[in-house]
């Protein structure tokens, strides 16, 4: 019982860091329909950009996680503009592959920059272990950073979405592009901002995660990367309540498979569950199912 | 007819012409190895190119063939110690079963959803071939015999090609291609579209599965990291670097891609920028691919190209 509540609270702080790229993913999907490649990149590049900015200009944890979501959301919105752009009429296959370049592009411009060795993060928060019910569980105050940090994230992403002007508008071009032109909404405009809260939320993830684990590499993206991605199809994707669904079942699966002995097969158990949701409901857990018209 | 006899004896040449070169050594170990990959991707992307560019079943798991066929030949000619020929066929049958097996499910979904499903076949065969001992797991399956030579390559390249040529101009072909226009109208014509599916789906495992075989014969050492997720896109960026739908397309996309990776070695560091950066100006500037789905016609003139819609 206590090992159990031990690997929830595990399980639940890395399924909040899948949980923060998922969201990511299923914005982006939901307003242009692309699946969105580059976006675990873009969490390596968060986890970087908090690296540098703790280890040479020594700032404490929350101003580097502050600058770290800006600087992403600002090469989110570059990378929409220069990248996706061009090829938002083209076929699918043919935006998927250039997704797939774009990752490919970050993730070895890193390595030609900042060499492919793994790098040590600092400590920028104090280690501190609490320990409840008589020692029986122990949890990191790392654990507990990480969940209040997503809770807000999370909660600021609905204010967001449900009361400004620009979630307005974001669920007006998710709905249908065309009428919301027609209705005044600056549909351009609206996917920038769609990029740019995506991109800061999983620069957001790279700095916790870079706290959580201590080391970053510049392919460190590409395993979450693939892992949000199948959060954010589980529970349906372009619904954001879905994608947090999907983040914290995914990160308390894994945590669990490994806790009980399957530590080799998270990865299949993790895909496995993909194919099985995606064969019985193909809209993902919290998808409404829409019947394809002739 | 005429036509038949120009390409066959275009062929003998090209085969004998390399089979010198390689005898009296002008063509050095590196650069054959390099032709010899190119055969393989073309037998890969052809298969391929029957799924994603003629039936319009996106896969991004095709790898994993590539993988199960590997490892199937790697324990036939070492462990068991069968002739080649026999593990290229069991290689290819056994692949072509696992694409059944997959392909029942999962082809009932559509776009995207399919293409994650297949990663996710992808990435599960991976690590099932990981945590397997009796094939070497994580270090590997060392010590296969190097069966495959430059005869192997070039007969069962052409056969390949020759084979789907003819299937997709066939009756079954053309049903294929119906299903990519629109399936929906394909049902409503009397096609089976599930059996089609799951058979250019069965026929692009086999292939895949053949040329996993040559693969593991020829280096003699493999490892389920290189049958990942990369892999599978390398092969997906052949047939769309060609163009979907265009089996001279593929040929000339294998062999442009492996000419343009040659280049690179030359500034390691910077060759997969520079690849992705490639990769992104095809897409931006000739996103139907270099020959499209136009066929490409040396000796026909006037010939009726292949007008389609494109489909989204």
């Amino acid at each position: 019982m206590e090992q159990l509540l031990q690997q929830l609270i595990n399980g639940i702080s890395l399924g909040s860091i899948y949980a923060l790229i998922a969201l990511g993913y299923t914005m982006v999907y939901g307003i242009i329909n692309l699946i969105n490649f580059a976006h675990g990149d873009i969490y390596m590049i968060g986890a970087y950009v908090g690296f540098a900015l703790t280890t040479f200009l020594g700032l404490g944890f929350f101003p580097s996680l502050l600058i770290s979501m800006l600087v992403c959301s600002i090469l989110g919105m570059i990378i929409e503009k220069v990248a996706y752009k061009p090829i938002r009429n083209s076929t699918r296959i043919a935006a998927l592959i250039t997704a797939i370049s774009v990752s490919l592009f970050l993730e070895y411009t890193m390595v030609y920059f900042v060499k492919p060795d793994t790098r040590t993060f600092p400590e920028v928060l104090q280690n501190k272990i609490l320990t409840l019910f008589n020692g029986k569980i122990i949890i990191d105050l790392k654990n507990i950073y990480i969940i209040l940090i997503t809770v807000l994230l999370m909660a600021g992403l609905q204010y967001v979405v449900h009361k400004t002007k620009v979630g307005k508008a974001m669920r007006a071009v998710s709905l249908d592009k065309d009428a919301a032109e027609l209705m005044g909404v600056d549909v351009n405009k609206t996917i920038s901002y769609t990029f740019a809260i995506g991109s800061s939320l999983a620069g957001a993830a790279g700095v916790l995660v870079g706290v959580y684990y201590n080391t970053i590499n510049p392919l460190m993206g590409v395993v979450p990367g693939l892992k949000a991605f199948v959060a954010a199809v589980l529970g349906g994707i372009g619904i954001i309540p879905g994608a947090v669904f999907g983040g914290f079942f995914l990160g308390m699966t894994e945590t669990l498979v490994s806790a009980y002995g399957g530590s080799v097969f998270k990865d299949a158990v993790a895909f496995s569950i993909l194919i099985i949701v995606l064969l019985i409901k193909p809209n993902g857990l919290l998808g409404k199912t829409i019947k394809e018209k002739v | 007819m005429k036509k038949n006899i120009i390409s066959f004896s275009i062929l003998t040449i090209i085969y004998f012409l390399i089979k010198i070169l390689l005898d009296i050594g002008i063509i050095d170990s590196y650069l054959q190895l390099n032709i010899f990959l190119i055969g393989i991707n073309i037998i890969l992307a052809v298969g391929l190119n029957l799924i994603t560019g003629f039936t319009g079943q996106f896969s991004l798991g095709h790898a994993a063939f590539m993988s199960i066929g590997a490892y199937t030949s790697a324990v036939f000619t070492a462990k068991l110690g069968q002739p080649f020929i026999v593990s290229i066929l069991v290689s290819g049958v056994i692949a072509a079963f696992a694409g059944i097996l997959i392909g029942i499910p999962t082809l009932r979904l559509k776009g995207d959803y399919l293409a994650i499903a297949t990663l996710g076949f992808g990435e599960i065969v991976r690590i099932i071939a990981l945590n397997i001992d009796y094939i070497g797991g994580a270090i590997g399956f060392n010590d296969i015999p190097q069966y495959t030579n430059w005869t192997w390559i070039f007969m069962i390249t052409v056969a390949t090609v020759f084979l789907i040529k003819h299937f997709i101009n066939s009756y079954h072909g053309r049903a294929c291609i119906a299903i990519r226009e629109d399936e929906i109208a394909a049902e409503a014509m009397g096609i089976n579209t599930t059996f089609y599916k799951v058979l250019a789906f069965a026929i692009g495992a086999f292939f895949a599965g053949v040329a996993g075989s040559l693969y593991a014969n020829y280096f003699y050492f493999i490892k389920p990291d290189s049958f990942g997720f990369m892999k599978s896109i390398d092969i997906l960026v052949i047939v769309v670097f060609g163009g979907m739908g265009s089996i001279e397309g593929s040929i000339l996309g294998a062999i442009l891609l492996s000419i343009i990776s040659l280049f690179l070695q030359g500034i390691p560091e910077l060759r997969m920028v520079v690849y992705s950066v490639v990769l992104f100006a095809i897409m931006v500037y000739k996103p139907a691919g270099l020959l499209g789905k136009g066929e490409f016609k040396l000796w026909k003139k006037g010939a009726k190209r292949n007008v389609s819609i494109e489909s989204k």
